[in-house]
């Protein structure tokens, strides 16, 4: 609970100076920020977009056939 | 009936929605709006579609689309005719304004933080630190070389240590003019 963790693959350690911010958090807010839209998940445009695709493409597969 | 080679492949269409969250969080983080970010990935659906031939199933989707995107980020940037690493802030100042639908203002000072740095070590930090991807993931999704990505990482988390170190310590409260004398 001290909020420390050593990383234990050979990253080059880095002392760090006086920061208020450290590296944890950094990384704890990237990870929030990004987290935050892609748990919006996936607009409706997409879906449909992707729908037409599928559509388009069975039917022209399907007049290829002979 | 005939084996059209081209047959939409239902397990493609699958893996790519799965994958769609994690690609949009992607574009938001490169280029900061939401608006722009959504034709981002619509340019990259539309091109992956198109080159699904070119994808074998069961390889790393992921990293396949994520490449898809960035090149669309790139060769629109390029386009556009603006510097996109932005090294000026102006183009950070213009979309600082609003806060995206998005991304609440809890999100502001790490928005504006991330969006401060070059684009080369912003998509480098995101990949590696938020999307999951290794060094050499990276690496390949950037077309450049492992140490690089490394050493991209590594300037953007100082880089964004300093600046929301900047931001947590004074933090201007804009309705509040400076105090009359």
């Amino acid at each position: 609970m001290n909020g420390f963790k050593k990383t234990a693959a050979g990253s080059t350690p880095h002392p760090g100076k006086h920061s208020t911010v450290s590296h944890e958090q950094i990384t704890e807010k990237l990870r929030e920020f990004y987290d935050s839209v892609q748990d919006e998940g996936i607009p409706d445009r997409f879906l449909e977009l992707l729908e037409r695709l599928d559509e388009a493409e069975k039917k022209v597969s399907g007049s290829d056939g002979k | 009936m005939s084996e059209a080679p081209s047959s939409p492949d239902p397990e493609f269409k699958r893996a790519l929605l799965a994958q769609l969250p994690a690609l949009r969080a992607f574009a938001v983080s490169l280029c900061g709006r939401s608006d722009l970010a959504d034709d981002l990935v619509q340019d990259a659906i539309l091109r992956a579609w198109a080159n699904q031939h070119t994808f074998t199933l069961g390889t790393n989707m992921k990293a396949w689309l994520f490449r898809i995107l960035r090149n669309g980020f790139y060769s629109r940037a390029r386009k556009a005719g603006r510097e996109i690493s932005d090294r000026d802030g102006q183009l950070t100042e213009r979309l600082a304004v609003g806060p995206g639908q998005y991304a609440s203002l809890a999100f502001q000072d790490f928005r504006r933080a991330l969006e401060a740095l070059p684009s080369d070590q912003r998509e480098a930090v995101v990949l590696v630190g938020a999307s999951g991807f290794s060094y050499e993931e990276a690496a390949d999704i950037c077309d450049c070389a492992v140490g690089t990505v490394k050493s991209r990482v590594n300037r953007a988390r100082a880089r964004l240590r300093e600046l929301l170190t900047l931001a947590e310590g004074d933090m201007p409260a804009p309705d509040m003019p400076t105090p009359a004398a």
